[in-house]
């Protein structure tokens, strides 16, 4: 059989490659370190291409519904309390509509109930975050089903995300936290004084299979979906009623959607 | 050479100072760390699997159990991913504070013994809670 030259060449490079890829791998083994195969995701875990929230104002009703909220976030996550604004660490909270939504142009006539009315806030999980743009170390980051996240053992404590968070979801252990924890949850880290943190979307309940604890404590205020699926709760709500975003025009995409009314006229 | 005498018995009290800490401890052998694995959930694991047994076998955690931890953090953390499977296909949830701490409970006779020894101080406990132990 004769063998032509571009057959040759062709038998050669492939050759070549599985020779040199061959060492690559054998040599990697070798080093005892961990296989990628070993480590899997769990199989109860809840999976999107990006999460996120619509959270319906009009459900939000007594101050007991929006501490509910918060009480559920903050004790499992060990958030500390040192009961002064200005130490103060927050991953959800509440505010005017004024700080909720300063740009957005308030007439003269509104609704007087939803221009006094407070608003459920946490970090919106933008789909163009800025806050990751601007990490020096990557400790802020976002996965691949959209969660921001923080990454507190890369966290140097530069703040840099504090200052291009427009939102202002992240907060900074400007003291020890450990002693202001009120209920301590044994089966999740707290935090040290210097780094900064924020909403995390509940990933460790996710990864479960558990819903995030501020949408299980909210009696169905908010809903959580895959904001890519259009099948999903969040995008049925989202294209059937008429909801907002904080601060659209920045271009950041939040996740985070607001159904505004509800009443009867609305 | 000028003031010889002077440099002398100052050279001598130096070295005598100096080495100090080593002709004090000749003969003194440190005690070997001998880190505890007797806690109520070993032995209960024990009683019903024959023998004590950790995510790996026993040399590869001595020798290798920080770039494991260094692995499962970036893993879980950064990747999402948190079963891991050992080289034996038993499955496990990557965690220090849920899965590790859940049977090494002991953390000032297992961890810290070897670590003291060692002056290594991990800061896995700025943030991670440690179990509660009785303070002795």
């Amino acid at each position: 059989m004769s063998v032509n030259r571009r057959q040759f060449l062709k038998i050669a490079g492939v050759s070549t490659v599985l020779g040199l890829g061959g060492a690559t791998v054998l040599n990697g083994l070798k080093r005892g370190g961990l296989e990628a195969t070993q480590l899997s995701p769990d199989p109860r875990a809840l999976t999107a291409k990006r999460w996120g929230f619509v959270v319906d104002v009009s459900k939000l009703k007594t101050e007991a519904d929006y501490q509910r909220c918060i009480d559920a976030c903050h004790n499992i996550h060990n958030v500390p309390d040192h009961g002064n604004p200005k130490d103060e660490v927050k991953w959800i909270w509440k505010d005017t509509y004024e700080h909720t939504f300063p740009t957005t142009t308030e007439s003269e006539f509104m609704n007087k109930e939803l221009k006094e009315k407070n608003f459920l806030l946490l970090c919106n999980h933008c789909d163009e975050p800025a806050c990751v743009r601007v990490c020096p170390t990557q400790a802020t980051f976002k996965r691949k089903d959209g969660i921001v996240m923080q990454d507190m053992h890369r966290c140097i404590g530069c703040r840099f995300c504090m200052a291009a968070c427009p939102f202002g979801a992240r907060s900074f252990n400007y003291r020890d936290p450990r002693p202001k924890i009120k209920i301590e949850n044994k089966e999740f880290p707290t935090r040290m004084i210097g780094v900064v943190e924020k909403c995390t979307f509940c990933y460790e309940r996710i990864a479960k299979g558990l819903p995030p604890a501020c949408a299980e404590a909210s009696n169905g205020a908010i809903v959580f979906g895959d904001l890519e699926d259009p099948n999903s709760e969040a995008r049925k709500i989202i294209a059937s009623k008429f909801t907002v975003r904080r601060k659209p025009e920045l271009g950041t995409q939040p996740s985070i959607y607001y159904v505004i009314g509800g009443h009867e006229n609305a | 050479m000028y003031n010889g005498g002077k440099i002398i018995v100052g050279l001598v009290v130096f070295i005598a100072l100096f080495a100090f800490p080593f002709y004090y401890n000749i003969g003194k052998a440190m005690e070997k760390p001998e880190p505890k694995t007797d806690t109520p959930a070993i032995l209960q694991w024990e009683k019903e699997h024959g023998k004590k047994e950790c995510v790996e076998s026993k040399e590869f955690m001595r020798s290798e159990h920080m770039q494991l931890l260094n692995d499962w953090r970036d893993s879980v953390v950064r990747n999402g991913d948190r079963i891991y499977t050992n080289a034996a296909g038993k499955q496990f949830t990557m965690s220090l504070q849920n899965t590790c701490m859940n049977c090494h409970s002991n953390k000032k006779e297992f961890c810290d013994k070897c670590h003291n020894y060692m002056a290594v101080k991990p800061y896995c406990w700025g943030c991670h809670i440690q179990p509660k132990e009785n303070k002795s």
